[in-house]
């Protein structure tokens, strides 16, 4: 299953639900224009749900890179929420954990944004 | 079953040969080649006796070799192909993607993991490749890239001393 993105507006945070998988074709496409989409509606707080994630490779792992680079070169932030345990690992092996700020409860997530 | 599963992924391939324990794909240089490739490694995975998350590991390395080879490899060229080889040795699972490409260059591959490098966008792929598989060995020529992805099978010598570590 192709990644699929849904967006929804807490507090004036963009969450983006996303399932399935983030990978080279596809799925990093739909990420990189929700992403943008959003940018173009000056929505810069973002949180990016990816409880429903279940594979990602390295071209999906260039993309979220890619979402957080550019949301922070516009004055935004990116973070990330509910990381299953393959994207969790996969982070982690990337060292990229701790570049990304990642929560695991949307309530603490959606106060933590500035 | 089995009878029916073959038939399809003749439909997949352009080429299938199958020996009892070898099985070589001729692929097209597409994206689709990529999934293909990536769920016959984890279903060849599976069947050898691997748990769920070593297929997961050993389908994302053939991912990210085919990947290699038909983004970087052929450029997507229609006219090169890329061969995906699978064989059971008694020890091990060896697989084997080439390319038609102008050879990788081993000096230029980065360190994904370098500060400089931790928010570049791409350049993860031979890094995943390591950390997944036991042992991977990578031989560019003029003619192209091969690269060979081996894991020890569970329950083999070497997959045992792994799995008590």
């Amino acid at each position: 299953m192709s990644m699929k993105a849904s967006t929804r507006q807490i507090d004036g945070i963009s969450i983006v639900d996303c399932s399935g998988r983030i990978t080279l074709g596809e799925g990093s496409i739909t990420l990189r224009d929700t992403v943008r989409d959003l940018l173009s509606k000056n929505q810069k707080k973002i949180l990016l749900n990816l409880g429903e994630v279940n594979y990602i490779d390295s071209s999906g792992i260039g993309e979220l890179v890619s979402a957080f680079t550019t949301v922070r070169n516009q004055g935004g932030e990116l973070k990330l929420l509910n990381l299953t345990k393959k994207v969790h690992d996969l982070l982690q092996i990337t060292k990229l954990y701790t570049v990304f700020d990642v929560k695991d409860d949307e309530a603490v997530a959606v106060k933590s944004f500035n | 079953m089995i009878a029916a599963r073959l038939v399809d992924e003749r439909a997949l391939f352009r080429f299938f040969i199958m020996t009892e324990d070898r099985v070589s794909y001729t692929l097209d240089s597409t994206l689709e080649t990529v999934d293909n490739a990536e769920q016959t490694a984890s279903r060849i995975a599976a069947e050898a006796g691997f748990d769920d998350d070593e297929v997961m590991r050993i389908g994302m390395a053939v991912r990210e070799a085919a990947v290699n080879a038909v983004l970087h490899g052929n450029a997507y060229d229609p006219g090169k192909k890329v061969t995906l080889d699978f064989e059971k040795t008694g020890d091990d699972l060896v697989i084997t993607i080439r390319d038609q490409g102008k050879g990788l260059d081993l000096n230029n591959i980065p360190d994904p993991l370098a500060p400089e490098n931790l928010l570049k966008t791409s350049g993860r792929g031979i890094f995943l490749i390591r950390s997944f598989m036991d042992d991977v060995q990578i031989h560019p020529s003029h003619t192209g890239t091969e690269i060979k992805l081996i894991k020890h099978v569970p329950g083999s010598p070497e997959g045992s001393k792994e799995a008590s570590q």
